[in-house]
């Protein structure tokens, strides 16, 4: 029984070095953000949490950082969700309407749509970022949510993802829908669409969180401060701090855990739907 | 070849689910012995800590003359058959039977020697060099078997190993199995929720139900003097009939006819097995055939006989109509059982 | 297809109509535009382009910073798969096999996967801070005077830190839904045939475990390539200069702030080329791989 023991013990100390890896980076941005920036600036972080985070969340809420004065903590917040949740309804939306063409329809060029949908999987935007900057600029989307969103959708991940997954779906599930007389529209409605509910689900979570997270392209499509995300605001926080006197570590750091807090809350609450969404849609 | 000693072996989950309810019994050297259950029964467990795969909570197991409560699987010279074959997807079928032996650090030239001879054994030598899953659910489960009798193990564990495969099938690995397991000689326990399996293999039939032993026998045993009503009613297809009887006066009784002597007063549970109800013109009891169900070599009676249902087996050859009938009753055959417990009287 | 698909011919063609379109004008488009840009020389003031053919892309191959790009992106790639898959790997094996607290530690090793590279990459500037970053201090204890954005080397280490770090959630969630869908009777019958811990890993886990490293091989790699840009991007604080960069960092820098659009777009068409490449080598691989049932 010792030796079972012993090894309990060295799997146990993994796991915990391991989450405390994970954990304590973000523990100490929370810890800067909980002192007063005086302090911060001459010992940098600490181990005892002030009580300056309300001070500061007002701060980082409702003061701007910019230079126009539009890009408050509350706005960029507001833009980051437009920007997650339009890009991960949009994303799904037009994927699953497109999955649903090419698996129960017979379509002459089926095969065509499939290879012209399923390239895109192959090149990331961030190899095409300059022709499609251009383009955006072409079309006068530049700083509007439209430019920001609709490039970020031209990839087919899930489209793919439906698509495997209405394959998987019984064939004799549509063979009855059509002899009780469902047509295709109501095939999708009545019964399709309540199948994929954890499907829809995981597949938000997962692009939710990409759309959230993106940084390169909000940085180039975005110039007004009005339109920043949060996540593409960090930057310009982060200069900010670079040759002031007293720099604002407080706020900018509660800033960052602003930034990082809605995905991560998502990921923690629905995570079981949140590895089925990422185990099932990357294969 | 070993002798398999249970002593109050029981299993409690971290939950707090006793699943096991303390067992002792022995297993004797070169014994098939099948334990059988409905599901949950805690045969498997039972079975799983006899090979290691569950922590013991109470009590000795005893293999050969060692106590093996803490002893690693792969040390307690054990072979299993498992339910889904468990066969490593990515070995060949060689690799496969060769890899217990190969851990074990014997010369090379003596497993392949082995591998040929199960090979052999199992008519699998035309497949030795495949994957797994490019084979049938038939041969999958004669390479798990091949796994087994390779190593020359002193105990055999077979866990449900013939449930994922056709009715046809499982009837001739049955025998296949048995004739195996004669030739080798080697001590077995073999789990199954199959009562027709475990008629069949078994020199020993130990009955669970509920994580306890209900009854421990042979075949002959189990099924003409089962130990309670739920052996009754689970072993037999169609099971035994249960009863109510009244007993007075020395007397057991049904809608007030006496059905055998029997000393004691009140309620009991009459069984009585569906063949020991002889259709005879002459017989002293009447029945109410609903229907008949025609199985070829014989036919089951569904009936009603004093209120309560009953069902008889006949033979082919006798003619039997819905509707009244007379029946004679083998006396010697009745089982009687405590109305309350279901224990037998 | 489905047998009994419908045989309506406009609607499929009305489903399909928004993503096929989006994808036209948002990749092919673009896509296109890069490939033929790569053959142009712009006018920096926009008045017009000259064709210059493969120059764009000889220069490319002439420029000693974008060598130098190239060799780090490699390095850095190599460093930043090989380490993450290996630390996930034994992190998600713990995690397998604990039985207390397993849904804790799963929690806590997958959530950073939703943190933004970019915070990801304003942590590692604290971690590193010149006057008071706690690792900064802690190499120091070894007489390692971490200088992050002036040192080449420890720049470029900040970054592989920061890039694992991050990457680590996404390999140990794969790795343990890898570890769980093995089914538990083969590994109790290797329990049975092998008294080894560590032989039964080898023997039995990891080769079931293959089709999972691969997929994941390719994951990092693109990742490493591509979604490093958050962090590379805060790391460097916007100031490129000296400091170590991805290809990909280096395209936008080249194009997007240097105004070099021909070299840009070749540097974009040679990373086509090069996740062409890699996603051939994938579909091949997974052709050719053996398919567990």
């Amino acid at each position: 029984m010792k030796r079972i023991k012993l090894e309990t013990i060295v799997d146990h100390s993994v796991l915990i070095i391991g989450s405390l890896i994970m954990i304590l980076p973000v523990a100490m941005l929370l810890q800067m953000a909980s002192t007063p920036d005086i302090e911060t600036m001459r010992n940098g972080p600490g181990l005892v949490f002030g009580d300056q985070i309300p001070a500061n969340f007002e701060k980082a809420m409702f003061e701007a950082s910019g230079f126009s004065g539009e890009n408050t903590g509350l706005r960029m917040l507001y833009n980051s969700l437009i920007l997650g949740l339009g890009f991960a309804i949009g994303k799904i939306v037009i994927g699953m309407m497109a999955a649903y063409a090419i698996v129960y329809f017979r379509l002459k060029f089926a095969t065509l749509a499939f290879w012209i949908i399923f390239t895109t999987l192959l090149l990331p935007l961030e190899v095409r970022i300059l022709p499609s900057y251009e383009i955006v600029q072409k079309l006068g989307m530049l700083n509007t949510y439209q430019g920001l969103i609709i490039p970020l959708i031209a990839s087919a991940t899930a489209t793919f993802f439906f698509r495997q997954f209405f394959r998987s779906v019984p064939e004799e599930l549509i063979e009855a829908a059509r002899i009780d007389g469902a047509g295709p529209i109501k095939f999708f409605v009545d019964i399709l669409v309540p199948l994929s509910r954890t499907m829809i689900a995981a597949m938000f979570i997962i692009m939710f969180v990409y759309g959230w997270n993106q940084y390169l392209w909000p940085t180039m499509i975005t110039t007004d401060e009005g339109m920043f995300t949060l996540v593409r605001g960090i930057k310009q926080i982060t200069q900010t701090l670079e040759g002031t006197n007293l720099p604002e570590y407080g706020k900018s750091n509660i800033l960052q855990i602003i930034a990082i807090l809605p995905p991560v809350l998502i990921v923690i609450f629905f995570q079981s739907w949140f590895v089925k969404g990422l185990t099932e849609s990357d294969k | 070849m070993a002798q398999v000693t249970l002593n109050t072996l029981r299993k409690v989950y971290p939950n707090g689910f006793e699943a096991v309810k303390p067992a002792s019994f022995t297993i004797e050297k070169g014994e098939f012995v099948v334990l059988v259950g409905p599901s949950g029964c805690g045969k498997s467990t039972m079975l799983r800590m006899i090979a290691g795969l569950e922590d013991i909570t109470q009590g000795d197991l005893q293999i050969g003359d060692r106590i093996v409560n803490d002893v690693d699987p792969a040390d307690r010279d054990i072979a299993m058959v498992f339910q889904n074959y468990a066969l490593y997807p990515h070995m060949t079928v060689r690799k496969n039977i060769g890899y217990g032996l190969k851990n074990r650090k014997i010369a090379k030239d003596v497993i392949d020697q082995k591998v040929t001879d199960a090979a052999n054994l199992l008519n699998l030598n035309d497949y030795l060099d495949r994957k797994p899953s490019q084979l049938s659910g038939g041969q999958r489960q004669r390479v798990a078997m091949g796994r087994a009798i390779v190593r020359d193990p002193s105990l055999f564990l077979f866990d449900e190993p013939l449930s994922n495969l056709d009715a046809k099938l499982r009837n001739q690995m049955r025998i296949e199995i048995k004739a195996l397991q004669r030739r080798l000689g080697v001590t077995s326990v073999y789990v199954t929720h199959d009562q027709v399996e475990a008629m069949t293999m078994a020199d020993r039939i130990i009955v669970m139900n509920g994580g306890e032993i209900e009854q421990i026998g042979t075949p002959a045993q189990v099924y003409h003097s089962p130990a309670s009503t739920f052996v009754a009613s689970f072993m037999g297809a169609p099971p035994m009939n249960l009863l109510d009887a009244l007993v007075a006066e020395n007397a057991a009784m049904i809608g007030g006819q006496t059905i055998a002597q029997f000393a004691g007063h009140g309620p009991v549970t009459l069984g009585i097995r569906p063949e020991d109800i002889l259709p005879d013109p002459n017989g002293d009891f009447e029945i109410n055939v609903t229907l008949i169900e025609e199985l070829g070599a014989h036919r089951i009676l569904h009936a009603t006989w004093a209120g309560q249902t009953i069902m008889v087996s006949v033979a082919k050859d006798v003619t039997a109509e819905t509707g009244t009938m007379h029946v004679a009753i083998k006396s010697d055959a009745l089982s009687f059982f405590d109305a309350q417990t279901g224990r037998r009287l | 297809m489905k047998r009994a698909g419908f045989s309506i011919r406009w609607l499929p063609i009305l489903l399909l109509l928004p993503q096929l379109s989006i994808i036209l004008i948002f990749f092919y488009w673009p896509a296109a535009h890069a490939v033929r840009s790569s053959f142009f020389l712009q006018d920096p003031f926009g008045f017009g382009e000259t064709f210059v053919g493969l120059k764009n892309y000889t220069s490319l191959l002439k420029s000693s910073a974008y060598l130098r790009s190239a060799q780090f992106t490699v390095i850095f790639t190599l460093m930043v798969t090989a380490l993450s898959l290996s630390l996930a790997l034994l992190l998600a094996v713990k995690a397998d096999k604990v039985i207390k607290g397993a849904k804790t530690y799963r929690t806590f090793l997958m959530w950073v996967y939703a943190v933004a590279p970019p915070v990801a990459g304003v942590i590692g500037l604290v971690l590193f801070d010149q006057s008071w970053g706690p690792l900064k201090e802690f190499f120091g204890l070894f007489g390692w005077d971490f200088r992050l954005g002036v040192d080449y080397f420890d720049t470029a280490f900040a970054m592989v830190v920061i890039s694992v770090w991050k990457q680590l959630p996404v390999n140990f969630i794969f790795f343990l839904s890898g570890l769980q869908s093995i089914p538990k009777s083969v590994r109790e019958a290797a329990l049975i045939d092998n008294r080894s811990a560590s032989g039964r890993f080898w023997d039995v886990t990891f080769p079931l475990l293959a089709p999972t490293a691969f997929f994941l091989l390719i994951i990092n790699i693109t990742y490493a390539l591509f979604d490093t840009f958050g962090i590379i991007d805060t790391v460097v604080k916007g100031e490129p200069s000296n400091n170590p960069m991805t290809l990909v960092y280096r395209v936008y820098v080249d194009g997007f702030r240097g105004n070099d659009l021909g070299g840009s777009s070749a540097q974009s068409v040679v990373l086509m080329v090069l996740v062409l490449a890699l996603t051939v080598f994938q579909f091949r691989m997974v052709e050719r791989r053996i398919h567990y049932t």
